[in-house]
């Protein structure tokens, strides 16, 4: 059942959150070590909280999301309850606070069954960086889900949980959505709040929701988003009933499809199902023109300068003196500096810390930093012509469908290009969802539809109006059906 | 472009991490392969551009009223510390 | 061979500002808690955490820009400065780099010679000051004390345009002064809330290039700076002279031992890595936000200075003096009122007398035990004639030990000057027939033993004859 079901359900008394709550657990219990989608489960609190939300539903209390079950992916701070975000260096962190995504959602009544498995520190496109082991993709265990919210995708496909929060900083929504089969969806930056998200790239992160369909979709973000004074960069503006919106026709519609993304490199069955999904676009009512984003094919690049110096000052302060990881017998500062991080890092993290701290270094600053943010700009001018032109661009969320695990961790180049088609979203700050689109050899496809900022709206009904047409969301996994 | 073992020995010293001697030359590899990827962006004409901090343009700094909110926490937090005494968080000393 | 040597210092004061709160969180910025305390999860860096910035700050930043004629930047922007420290707890400080919220001021010095000067100001930035470490009587160990972390501090960075250490204190104590008067930073060097650096080099004079300086840090007092400055720059004169040449290094200051020395590690080598921080956006300051902060500011030292040499017919120097804090100018001010003029005895007494009890007994004048209307009693004493200069000294220590009014300890102490002509007489008359000898070398041309006979009237007065009567009086009596 869908997060929107669940509620509908609940509210009218069909099942109780505790009898959700303890189906859900039943199944993780059953079938996460499979997945490894989880690194911690929390049925105690689950359980108080799902009884806590069954007497506010009795009080005729709450709305629709109250009393549903989520998972949150171990980014996300949680108070009490480990906040790892994948690695050693914060394996025994016990987070003093919640997170103001964790607060929101909790606020409307949604159940926390535990934190999900993703790549270190958001640092990666496959889940396999994770010190808590690689998650595996629902459809094809030997494959990989998609990171860096493999966990989140993995748990919400293999329906262990119904909807699970991720964060995007350069795909890690919309790339394992695609892969398993959901909807991902990364609202416009600043849409929701980043405190308490523990920081990759400050001015690319954003929160967002792994979810069966544009419908929960619309729920949870609804719940999520909206100003928060802790947050600076937190936009101060008001949340539309996401909800209310989803029923929009396409008529009218205007798609832009980027040339760009149709290039050499996409793979010819992904390719295939996106041109399928686009017709029927185009048969209900909307119209199609290609378009040229000339500067897009420099986004991987400029994402590789930009995301490794920011997170390789957002990480320095793990340093083993206040908190996470500190190696054993320091003989010195410098040593427990280097030995806790060291040890704490894992070989991608400390590739994108290096690679930052290079970049940003005396000397190679403005070829690099400088010139990446200016070719960002140019990039955002791209993006924002092309939306003087149409209301929505649409193309392929990946170049191929889930790749197997261990297939490309030998070279970060190759791992970096799967998000060939996402991370210009994220340089231009823009909304985006990856919804699925059909199978290739059994395995999941995604398409992505790409909005100017704070168009969420449009976004959600796009992708609801494909999903009244289709049923490729519905699909569950053979081995979790 | 390709990083010498000299130039990764000085990013990780920068960056306070540990690399031992197997990794290094794994690292200079894995840099090296990333350096020349990013190096792509030289061949971008950028003449009159102006660098792009932030995705949304015309986004300014909102101010907070001058208030103590904050009450002390110190003990729960510093139950997160590997080393505390006295209330002070202990580190290997520092000679100045 | 003589080589002319020029000095040439530049100061980098960190002030930090009065605000209740953090500049970047709500933690409170108060003076002296329990290790910690004050240092809130924004302040320790944890995962997940964000910086908003204080109004205040800002607000108190525009303040000191506009009272130095400086440009106020209508949109600056914050900078990561990136290093590891353990009192740095995120690993990096919040700064402000290329775009500082406050460029190109100036501000006037007056030495006590009476040269005038005008010091250059580079920029003035808004930033976060570090935590404390304490290295002692935790073993092997450094404690790290974060309540510290987070406090604003506005860096305040001087052209090198000083060419002495005179020119440096003053600069300095200007500096002081202002944010005082500004009600910005309460100027506590003690406390730390007050701190300099000192960039020190040298070079020959008529030279424009500049020679390798030397940052000298852990300068909070006006004495060090001065002491540590003179010995710097002695120590690159000769090394200089001795073939030697200066490397650009830290160095601190050893009160103790006079002497500076390099200091280890922390600045070694370090690139920062300065970028925008993409935390915080860019602080916009629209015209009205800069014209309420404008309507706000007091009197500045300068006008003050300027207005009481006018009205008060004072030197630049000592006006500067006395506007050194509002609270000095306006206990001054008060008690010219009282007094009804006398503006240059008031000064005197409220610049010698005054100053010198309050420098021994280490007090602010707003704690003076002597007020401004009760130093204006003893000194209407002094003009309407009750007593002497000398014997107001006197009293004045009575009253500053507690011993009430000015009057009330004249009249105790039997301390009325004598002004009766002929009172006088009888005691010149009778010291001139006790001292035959000296009053027949006077006689003869030995002018000096006039002094003489000034004392043994006085001590036969106890102090109390009128001096200007009595040198009268005197000459009179002993030409015969």
């Amino acid at each position: 059942m869908t997060a929107a079901e669940l509620g509908r359900g609940l509210r009218a008394g069909k099942f109780t959150s505790v009898e959700v709550t303890k189906h859900f657990l039943g199944r993780i219990d059953h079938s996460g070590k499979q997945l490894n989608a989880f690194i911690t489960v929390t049925p105690e609190r689950a359980m108080a909280d799902a009884a806590r939300a069954d007497a506010r539903i009795a009080r005729g209390e709450g709305g629709l999301l109250t009393g549903v079950p989520l998972a949150h992916k171990d980014i996300f701070c949680t108070e009490g309850v480990l906040t790892s975000c994948g690695s050693r260096m914060l394996s025994n962190f016990v987070a003093p606070y919640d997170a103001t995504v964790v607060e929101r959602l909790a606020g409307a009544g949604m159940v926390m069954l535990g934190k999900t498995n993703m790549d270190e520190f958001a640092m990666g496109s496959s889940n396999e960086t994770s010190w808590y082991g690689p998650v595996r993709n629902p459809w094809d265990g030997t494959k990989v889900p998609g990171g860096s919210s493999g966990g989140s995708a993995a748990a919400v496909a293999a329906r262990l949980v119904p909807v699970a929060t991720g964060t995007d900083t350069g795909g890690s929504i919309r790339q394992p959505g695609a892969l398993t089969g959901l909807t991902g969806f990364k609202p416009t930056y600043g849409r929701v709040s980043r405190y308490g998200m523990v920081a990759f790239a400050s001015s690319l992160d954003q929160a967002g929701v792994l979810a069966q369909s544009a419908e929960d979709a619309a729920l949870v973000l609804g719940a999520m988003a909206g100003h928060d004074a802790r947050d600076s960069t937190c936009v101060n503006a008001p949340v539309p009933d996401y909800s209310a919106g989803l029923g929009r026709p396409m008529k009218g519609l205007r798609i832009g499809v980027i040339g760009e993304f149709f290039g050499a490199g996409l793979e010819e069955g992904t390719g295939k199902a996106v041109r399928t999904a686009l017709e029927a676009f185009r048969a209900m009512g909307a119209t199609i023109a290609e378009l040229s984003l000339p500067n897009l094919p420099l986004s991987v690049p400029t994402y590789y300068v930009v995301a490794p110096a920011e997170c390789s000052s957002n990480l320095s302060r793990f340093d083993g003196v206040r908190f996470g990881h500190r190696c054993a017998d320091p003989r010195d500062l410098r040593d427990m500096y280097k030995r806790s991080r060291g040890e704490g890092f894992g070989a991608e993290v400390k590739r994108r810390i290096m690679t930052g701290t290079y970049v940003l270094s005396a000397g190679y600053y403005d070829a690099y930093y400088l010139k990446a943010q200016k070719v960002r700009s140019l990039i955002n001018a791209d993006f924002k012509r092309a939306f003087g032109e149409v209301d929505v661009l649409m193309g392929p969320t990946t170049p191929t469908p889930a790749f197997a695990i261990g297939a490309k961790t030998n070279d970060p180049i190759t791992m970096y290009l799967n998000d060939i088609y996402t991370i210009g979203a994220n340089l231009a700050g823009l909304p985006a969802v990856s919804v699925p689109c059909g199978f290739v050899d059994g395995l999941p496809v995604g398409l992505q539809i790409i909005g100017p900022h704070f168009a969420e709206e449009r976004l959600l009904a796009a992708a609801h109006a494909w999903q009244q047409v289709t049923d490729w969301h519905r699909r569950v996994p053979p081995m979790f059906a | 472009m390709t990083l010498t073992r000299h130039d990764v020995e000085g990013i990780a010293e920068l960056a306070r991490l540990e690399i031992s001697e197997a990794e290094l030359p794994v690292y200079v590899g894995s840099l090296s392969s990333i350096v020349g990827f990013i190096d792509q962006l030289s061949a971008a004409s950028t003449e009159n551009v102006e660098p792009m901090a932030h995705p949304l343009e015309n986004q300014v700094q909102p101010l907070r009223e001058d208030q103590v909110t904050e009450t002390d926490h110190r003990d729960r937090y510093q139950g997160n510390a590997p080393a505390v005494e006295a209330g002070l968080y202990l580190v290997p000393k520092v000679i100045e | 061979m003589t080589i002319e040597w020029e000095t040439v210092i530049g100061l980098e004061i960190h002030a930090q500002l009065a605000t209740r709160s953090k500049i970047f969180s709500g933690s409170s910025t108060a003076y002296g808690a329990t290790p910690n305390v004050q240092a809130n999860l924004v302040d320790l860096g944890y995962p997940g955490v964000l910086p908003v910035l204080n109004r205040e700050a800002a607000r108190m930043a525009v303040r000191f820009g506009l009272a130095i004629g400086a440009t106020i930047a209508r949109r600056s922007i914050f900078a990561r400065k990136n290093y590891f420290y353990p009192d740095l707890p995120k690993g990096y400080q919040i700064s402000q780099y290329e775009r500082p919220i406050v460029e190109d001021g100036r501000v006037a010095i007056v030495l006590d010679d009476g040269a005038q000067k005008t010091i250059g100001v580079t920029r003035a930035h808004l930033e976060e000051d570090a935590g404390k470490s304490l290295h002692e009587g935790l073993g092997r160990h450094s404690g790290i004390d974060l309540n510290r972390a987070g406090t604003p501090l506005l860096e305040i960075v001087s052209e090198p345009d000083m060419r002495s250490a005179r020119e440096a204190i003053a600069y300095m104590k200007k500096i002081h002064t202002l944010v005082r008067y500004l009600e910005i930073c309460d100027g506590n060097m003690q406390e730390g809330s007050f701190r300099c650096d000192a960039n020190v080099s040298v070079r020959h004079r008529g030279r424009h290039e500049y020679g390798t300086r030397c940052e000298i840090k852990n300068l909070n007092s006006f004495r060090f700076v001065e002491r540590a400055i003179n010995y710097e720059v002695a120590r690159q004169i000769e090394l200089l002279e001795g073939g030697g040449s200066v490397v650009q290094e830290t160095r601190l200051y050893d009160s103790d031992r006079n002497e500076t020395r390099p200091m280890r590690s922390k600045e070694e080598a370090n690139d920062y890595r300065y970028f925008p921080d993409p935390d915080l956006l860019p602080l916009a300051l629209d015209e009205g936000f800069i014209e309420e902060v404008r309507s706000g500011l007091p009197e500045l030292p300068d006008q003050k200075a300027e207005r009481f040499a006018r009205e008060h017919g004072l030197s630049p120097y000592d006006a500067g003096v006395l506007t050194a804090s509002r609270e000095l100018a306006a206990y001054y001010e008060e008690v010219l009122r009282v007094l009804g003029g006398e503006a240059k005895l008031a000064a005197n007494w409220v610049m010698g007398d005054l100053s010198g009890f309050l420098n021994r007994d280490n007090l602010e004048i707003t704690r003076s035990p002597v007020g401004a209307k009760r130093l204006a009693g003893l000194l209407a004493r002094i003009v309407d004639g009750t007593i002497s200069g000398k014997i107001a000294k006197e009293v004045f220590e009575a009253m500053w030990s507690g011993q009430s009014d000015a009057d009330a300890i004249i009249d105790a102490k039997g301390l009325r000057q004598i002004t009766d002509i002929g009172a006088i007489e009888r005691v010149v008359a009778a010291v001139m027939a006790a001292n035959p000898a000296q009053l027949a070398d006077y006689r003869s041309g030995k002018d000096k033993l006039f002094g003489f006979f000034v004392g043994q009237v006085m001590k036969a007065t106890g102090g109390k004859a009128n001096p200007a009567q009595l040198n009268d009086l005197l000459r009179k009596m002993l030409a015969g």
